[in-house]
């Protein structure tokens, strides 16, 4: 039986994440995780559990930094 | 079987955001920001609604002091950054002078509310057309969390180590209530950071007060609970909880303004009278009268003169009319008169340029020639003269010695002569005629022909042309 496809998907820039968790606080479906793995800056970034993301958007409003949070939709196929 | 899902960028990266921030110090990739600070969250709305609108070449985004004070870094738009909590002064000025600008005046809650309350009631009050972005987080945070306007009543802070007092400190001041009871501003709202129910009804705001600047509507407030992880000692998770728990109670999100059916604001130019008229409006002559120019020593060809003595001895008005002489004979002229509390009584003083150049400053600071009335003002400014300039004395009252040996010291007894001729306040004219007479930088005919511009009241030409006459005559006569 296929699964149906994840809704939306979302891409951290591990490097421009300050680790301040509010993305996975505001994560209604909690697939935002926080890393045991230092970054650049110093900080322990926050990674996508790699399933179950709605594309909701939450998380891009909720991060102060214009660039750690990409957010994709799934294209309604034809 | 089918096809593998195919995923579109949804919400990313604004392009108002500049690809890199070119800052001095730190990662070129993300802001100065401290984790979790409201700063960043409001200015992606910002960003967004900047390419929404299609408006990045013509925003220009005015930087506060504060924690912002680096917005330039990051917004690719026009970017001015203003001294602490002049912002809408700074925007009044490019809006005005750019009518065509989207103007956003950026400010924290010490800049807008403490230093800076007089240019944001201002401007509110005069209708200017900008948005003003609000970050209250109810503390100052760049300087290290001192007491803001909008500091809770029991918060500590580094200046309220025991809590915000409000019998010692006030009560936090609702900055948009105080905005919203103006008449002009036609936008005024609250909204917060505080949850993702809240960010979407302030990017909603955001949204709003943008457009009706692109619609050239009018001025626009839009405040934004905001936190400040650092200052208020929590984790980012725990502040927007406390900005729902605690800020929101005193600070009410609401619209308490909303003119959206408000005309286009038409810009305003001052009415000025057809240039004809002007000199009516302003009851001069419509034309300064000319007169042949006088061949002066080459000492005396451009003089800067500084005139001084008692408040009533007529030394503005000798000033002006050593201006007014000047210009009759097609030169050049500046009058600045120096208005202090010495209006009444004490020493009052002018500067005039007379200049075949163009004149750069109007203020003389390092005087060819000083006209002294009486003793104090000769101590005053002659150790600012030039060597070799011209120390014009008033010998009725100027009894001391000068201490400068290296300056041309004339001295005339104006006030005496003018007595003499009926009138201790011609004195003034006294000198005028002798600066004429003594350097040749002005010719007597013009100096007569000047009163009918300086002297109001016709009854008293006469006595002046007499004063003016005995001062050229003995001025001459110290040249000799
Ligand atoms: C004329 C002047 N006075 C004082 C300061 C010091 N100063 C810098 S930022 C600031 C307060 C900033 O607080 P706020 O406007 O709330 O902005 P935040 O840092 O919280 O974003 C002060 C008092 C200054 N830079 N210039
Ligand atoms: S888009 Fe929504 S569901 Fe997906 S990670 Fe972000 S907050 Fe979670
Ligand atoms: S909100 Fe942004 S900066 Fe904060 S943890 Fe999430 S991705 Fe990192
Ligand atoms: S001190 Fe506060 S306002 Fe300033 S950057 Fe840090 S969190 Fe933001």
């Amino acid at each position: 039986m296929a699964t149906r496809p994840d809704r939306g998907r979302v891409e951290i820039g591990t490097d421009e994440c300050k680790g301040c968790l509010l993305c996975t606080a505001v994560c209604p479906v909690h697939v935002l995780v926080r890393t045991k793995t230092l970054n650049k800056q110093g900080y322990f970034p926050v990674e996508y559990t790699g399933s179950g993301c709605t594309g909701c958007g939450f998380c891009f409003y909720a991060c102060p930094e214009p660039g750690a949070i990409t957010v994709f939709r799934l294209e309604k196929s034809a | 079987m089918s096809s593998a899902p195919v995923y579109k960028p949804f919400l990313q990266r604004a392009d108002s955001f500049y690809d890199t921030f070119q800052r001095k110090s730190g990662n070129k990739e993300v802001t100065h920001y401290c984790p979790g600070c409201g700063h960043g969250e409001l200015h992606k709305m910002m960003a967004e609604a900047i390419d929404d609108l299609d408006i990045r070449d013509r925003t220009v985004l005015i930087s506060p002091v504060g924690c912002s004070v680096f917005a330039y870094y990051y917004f690719d738009v026009g970017n001015v950054q203003a001294a602490h909590g002049r912002a809408p002064a700074v925007g009044t000025g490019v809006q005005r002078s750019r009518p065509h600008s989207i103007v956003i005046s950026y400010q924290g809650d010490g800049d807008l509310a403490a230093i800076g309350l007089n240019e944001i009631l201002q401007a509110a009050n005069r209708g200017e057309k900008m948005v003003v972005f609000f970050v209250n987080n109810a503390i100052y945070g760049m300087t290290g969390g001192q007491m803001a306007p909008t500091t809770l009543p029991g918060m500590r802070t580094t200046t309220t180590p025991l809590g915000r007092d409000p019998r010692l400190a006030g009560n936090p001041m609702r900055m948009c209530e105080l905005v919203a009871q103006l008449e002009a501003p036609i936008f005024v709202a609250r909204g917060s950071l505080a949850s993702p129910k809240e960010m979407k009804r302030t990017r909603k705001l955001v949204r709003k007060a943008m457009e009706m600047q692109v619609e050239g509507k009018g001025f626009c407030f839009v405040e934004v609970l905001s936190a400040c992880p650092t200052g208020w000692g929590m984790t980012p998770v725990d502040a927007q909880q406390w900005i729902e728990d605690k800020l929101t109670p005193h600070f009410p999100l609401e619209i308490f303004v909303d003119k959206t059916d408000q005309e286009r604001l038409e810009y305003v130019t001052p009415e000025s009278p057809p240039r004809e008229k002007l000199h009516e409006v302003l009851g001069i002559e419509a034309d300064t009268k000319t007169m042949p120019a006088a061949n002066p020593d080459p000492a005396h060809a451009n003089p800067r003169i500084k005139v001084a003595g008692f408040g009533g001895q007529g030394v503005l008005l000798l000033g002006l009319g050593l201006a007014q002489c000047g210009m009759m004979e097609g030169r050049k002229v500046a009058w600045l008169p120096s208005y202090g509390p010495e209006m009444r009584g004490g020493t009052a003083h002018c500067h005039v340029n007379i200049s075949e150049d163009e004149i750069g400053s109007p203020l003389v600071s390092r005087p060819t020639v000083l006209v002294a009335m009486n003793q104090p003002s000769m101590e005053k400014f002659e150790g600012e003269l030039v060597p070799g300039a011209l120390l014009l004395l008033n010998d009725s009252m100027v009894p001391g010695q000068p201490s400068r040996d290296d300056v041309d010291v004339v001295r005339v007894r104006a006030t005496e002569m003018a007595e003499d001729l009926g009138n201790v306040r011609a004195a003034n004219m006294v000198m005028l005629g002798a600066f004429a007479g003594y350097t040749g930088a002005l010719n007597l005919e013009t100096c007569l022909a000047s009163l009918d511009t300086l002297i109001k009241r016709t009854a008293l030409i006469d006595l002046n042309r007499k004063a003016i006459t005995a001062g050229f005559e003995a001025g001459r006569k110290a040249r000799g």
